[in-house]
């Protein structure tokens, strides 16, 4: 069945991206502005695409190699908003770095487009397809700043490792495909539920490469070695990106091969789920304690948050991956807040990475501070913000699949996390700054910062709209 | 005026009218806006005694909405007699701490006195929360002003103290997360009465009392994990140092009634031993570290975790007092609790008495830890120091203020008349039936609480006049003699006349107590694990 119609986001977003295209061909230097409005109205135009069709029953087509659940639409559309909103805080961060460039835009587009695909796959392969795009065109950004040895060092890693990390995955797609002579989602399902998991090796051998392929894009140990130097090799804006966007495709990665496709291989690919993650947990939290660069601070916290979304995955169960999706969805909202906070206090010619470059917030602008404080209390886990229904939400399922001393772990590793975070709001409140110089930010980013924020804190006390969707989501999608 | 939420105002009042505060700024009478928002936050309270039923333990004022439907936590408020004094305490004292910080916070001053309006919403929001996820909510939202206030207005070491202090409480509170998740999903709910009806086997019991006593200890503090409180103290403003003794403490001391003693009994009967040899290893050897203190703050942060230790003393001598009636610690299983039989016994009223002299040292040390810091906040704006040698002969320039430092110093060392002297007496009395010995060893805290305190009242107050810098002392001004009157007169009020305060919580402990004493480790089929 071919049914083009489901692809509708997808295909409108390409067009427009190749629209661009074309009409940044024809625009003067001075008009840039044009291409980022533009590449906006298609963010926006595509996310209430999807939500138009959101609701209704799980659809396949395109020879079922694609799918149109809300799950999908879920995922679309925070990644979709997600982009429109790190847009507006790059746009400062490009024009005061003199990259104030249509190819940031472009780029960036065509890995939203990349992650859609990724969002909507049916088959290993397009999965493989999305993730492509979506590396490729992160691989490039990185690079983005091609005067600035650093970055061009970060892509140089990235790539590197992010292709054996596709080999790795593609390896284990391969396998799977050898066992189930399948391709699509449904098939190797079909082929894994007439197995006896634990003891069929050549499946278990599929699965470790997949899951291997799967924890290097969320970056958990002991597949983390490159997050810490591209984030901070990057350029602050593309790291934004990084740090945020892309955990959205890699849960709905992990969702559609894990859970749809293996998931009845869960005892399998849990235990290794649970290595990853505690590892994760453990020592994403324990160097960051060590970082003074912010960028890499963040790096080191990503990898713990990550290995919160694997423990929380590795439950198989409904409210697991519910929870998976609103922490990650969440995470990605601070995350993005965080990096813009760095954007607003660098400016040209100036780099704001590092903790002293924070220092005595507060009596600089104490709005910002503010902001700030709640988006690393999320980060922390501390109520009332929206961080800690994420981890109640993870360790309520870990503890529910039981795993009690894991969960037990996880908390007591979160104290130690609290450590940096509080070291860092410490540097904002109670510390002199360095320099007074007054911190400008146009409308829009003072209006979406600002909604970012206090969104940690309303959405901290109002966390049931947006778990309901999430729940609602995996119900549909029957996980 | 039933009608009106009043534990919702009592909670979101202060919160919003901090935020009012931040928004204000410091332009126009942020001050006068806060002691407005402290005041009418304290008037608003006042209905919850007036308005109290003493007769019945059901909680009162109840508020019930849905909140979190995926977890099944609701917005569940409600007061009973143990909770109730808490609320008003808290109130009361954050309106002194607006009048304190007055002349003496010069810069950020809007954010200080919102800090402080917030906790107090966060604060009332612990003692009135009937769902374990909102309270641990509270409970934790609760660091985040006081991390800031130790941090920002803090002394030389305030960035030490403040980590140390959110790390401690955070490292402790973790745990009661992981026992409140537990719980849930051994019963499905959150709700408070839920948990103290839902039967645990013992195993899982003991691991739970273990991390409540972590999570609560750290915030009484008991012995051995006090030590982040002299830190805390020595570096907090003197209005962080009040909230911290008189109310932060005792949020801890309120948990163990709420949580710890009715949702695993067994538990509690079982490790009481330990909880008293911490309490006595508080009140003798902390005691005896206050003695040597130099900076009088740290001395009055030691005396405070020695008093501290009777309340948890008194909590948890009820097991001592009841295993005496029923040759157990609690009712077996299958026999339900009799009242009559203990009654006639007069145990019964002994182990009441024991819990009720706690509820009233929290109470009074919430008075007079708050006095004694307020006194040293005093002479410190003067002085700019806390060395107890750099006084002496203070009461040669400063009379009136000596009058009121004496009198709470005497308080703390429990001088009948005082406050003090109820809430220990009640206790040391009351543990005589629990052991001879323990009662003895707590007894001892009357000899060396004195000793500490009247020491530093001499080596402070009387002599001659030390240097020239107390030469050129002033006197308390109209501010300061307020807000010391007005404590002078609490402390007073509650030492002569503390039936008021007896009475509306006598009920509710009586209920607490029989829930405390009845076992809930095998209901139904296990029987091998039983007591």
């Amino acid at each position: 069945m071919v049914n083009i119609a489901i692809a509708t986001p997808e295909i409108f977003l390409l067009c427009t991206i190749c629209l661009i295209l074309l009409i940044d061909l024809f625009l003067k230097e001075d008009c840039r502005m044009v291409t980022y409005l533009l590449s906006q109205v298609a963010l926006l135009a595509t996310a209430l695409l999807v939500y138009s069709r959101l609701g209704g029953e799980k659809i396949t087509g395109l020879n079922d190699m694609y799918v149109r659940d809300d799950l999908g639409s879920v995922l679309k559309i925070s990644i979709l908003l997600l982009a429109a909103g790190v847009f507006v805080y790059a746009r400062k961060y490009l024009k005061d770095k003199n990259l104030w460039k249509s190819e940031f835009f472009l780029l960036a587009l065509f890995a939203v487009l990349g992650m859609m695909v990724m969002a909507s796959a049916n088959s290993l392969l397009v999965i493989y397809l999305g993730l492509e795009l979506l590396a490729l065109s992160m691989y490039t950004l990185v690079a983005f700043n091609r005067d600035d040895g650093r970055s061009s060092e970060a892509a140089m890693k990235y790539f590197v490792l992010g292709a054996i990390a596709s080999g790795l995955l593609l390896y284990g797609f391969s396998i799977l495909y050898g066992l189930s002579g399948r391709l699509d989602i449904a098939g190797v399902a079909a082929y894994v539920s007439g197995q006896q998991v634990m003891t069929n090796l050549p499946l278990l051998f599929a699965l470790v490469f997949v899951v291997a392929g799967i924890a290097f894009k969320f970056g958990a140990v002991p597949f983390h070695m490159w997050v810490p130097d591209v984030y901070q090799g990057a350029p602050t804006a593309v790291t934004m990106f990084l740090g945020s966007v892309p955990k959205v495709a890699a849960l709905a990665m992990l969702l559609r091969v894990l859970a749809e496709s293996v998931g009845l291989a869960n005892p399998a690919w849990a235990q290794m789920l649970l290595v990853f993650g505690l590892l994760s947990v453990f020592l994403g939290n324990l160097i960051a304690i060590a970082q003074f660069n912010l960028k890499r601070m963040f790096a080191y916290s990503t990898i713990a948050h990550m290995g919160f979304i694997l423990l929380g995955a590795l439950s198989g169960s409904t409210e697991g991956y519910s929870a998976a999706l609103f922490y990650t969805i969440t995470y990605a909202m601070t995350a993005a807040g965080g990096f813009a906070i760095l954007v607003l206090l660098g400016k040209e010619g100036f780099e704001a990475e590092t903790l002293d470059d924070i220092k005595g917030l507060n009596e600089r602008n104490p709005w910002y501070a503010f902001i700030m404080m709640l988006l690393l209390f999320s980060m922390a886990g501390i109520p009332p913000t929206v961080g800690f229904y994420a981890k109640l939400s993870i360790i309520q399922a870990v503890m529910q699949a039981g795993y009690l001393w894991p969960a037990v772990f996880m908390v007591v590793m979160s104290v130690i996390g609290a450590f940096y975070y509080l070291r860092a709001i410490k540097m904002m409140y109670f510390d002199k700054p360095d320099n007074s110089d007054p911190i400008n930010a146009e409308l829009d980013f003072n209006v979406l910062i600002s909604v970012n924020g206090v969104l940690m804190v309303v959405l901290g006390i109002f966390p049931s709209a947006l778990m309901g969707i999430c729940s609602a989501a995996m119900v549909a999608s029957h996980l | 005026m039933l009608d009106l939420p009043l534990l919702s105002f009592l909670i979101w009042l202060p919160i919003v009218g901090g935020i009012g505060v931040l928004i204000v700024g410091d332009r126009f009478g942020a001050k006068q806006f806060a002691l407005g928002i402290a005041a009418l936050t304290f008037l608003l309270s006042l209905p919850l005694y007036t308005g109290f039923d003493a007769t019945t333990a059901n909680m009162q004022f109840v508020e019930l909405l849905p909140w979190v439907e995926t977890f099944r936590i609701n917005y569940h408020l409600g007061v009973d007699g143990i909770s109730m004094p808490l609320i008003l305490l808290n109130t009361f004292i954050t309106v002194l701490v607006v009048i304190a910080g007055w002349e003496v916070i010069t810069y950020r001053i809007s954010q200080y006195m919102a800090a402080f309006l917030i906790m107090e919403g966060l604060v009332n929001g612990v003692f009135v929360s009937l769902d374990a996820m909102l309270f641990y909510i509270f409970f934790e939202g609760m660091l985040i002003p006081l991390f800031l206030i130790i941090g920002i207005w803090g002394g030389p070491r305030r960035v030490y103290a403040s980590i140390k202090f959110f790390l401690y409480t955070f490292f402790g509170s973790v745990f009661l997360l992981i026992s409140l998740i537990y719980l849930y999903q051994l019963g499905g709910s959150f709700a408070v009465a839920d948990l103290h009806k839902q039967p645990i086997e013992l195993t899982p019991q003991i691991l739970i009392f273990l991390s409540f006593l972590l999570a609560f200890g750290v915030k009484v503090p008991m012995w051995p994990v006090h030590t982040w409180l002299p830190d805390a103290h020595v570096e907090a403003p003197t209005g962080g140092s009040v909230i911290l003794a008189a109310i932060t403490l005792k949020v801890g001391g309120y948990a163990f009634l709420r949580f710890a003693l009715p949702i695993v009994p067994d538990a509690a009967a079982q490790l009481d031993w330990l909880v008293m040899l911490l309490s006595l290893t508080a009140i003798v050897y902390i005691g005896f570290v206050a003695l040597v203190q130099q900076d009088m703050k740290k001395l009055v942060a030691y005396s405070s975790i020695a008093h501290m230790g009777f309340v948890t003393l008194g909590f948890f001598a009820v097991y001592g007092i009841a295993r005496y009636v029923i040759g157990d610690r609690v009712a077996p299983e299958g026999v339900p609790f009799d009242l009559a039989a203990q009654m006639a016994d007069g145990r019964f009223d002994s182990a009441i008495l024991a819990m009720q002299g706690g509820m009233v040292q929290m109470v009074s040390h919430g008075f007079i830890s708050g006095a004694m810091f307020l006194c040293i906040g005093v002479l410190y704006d003067r002085m700019h120091t806390r060395d107890i040698n750099a006084y002496g002969g203070v009461v040669n320039r400063m009379p009136m203020f000596a009058a009121f430092y004496v009198l709470f110093a005497m308080a703390n060392t429990g001088l009948p008349g005082t406050s003090g002297f109820v809430g220990e007496f009640m206790v040391i009395l009351a543990s005589f039936k629990a052991n001879v010995w323990v009662a003895i060893l707590a007894a001892t805290t009357l000899i060396v609480g004195a000793a500490y305190t009247l020491w530093l009242v001499k080596r402070v107050m009387f002599g001659d006049i030390r240097n020239g810098e107390v030469a050129e002392l002033q006197d308390i001004n109209q501010r300061e003699f307020i807000m010391l009157a007005l404590l002078a007169g609490a402390v007073l009020l509650l030492g002569l006349w503390p039936q008021p305060l007896t009475d509306v919580m006598e009920v509710s402990i009586e209920n607490l107590l029989m829930q405390a004493l009845q076992s809930k480790a095998c209901v139904g089929a296990l029987v091998g694990g039983c007591l």
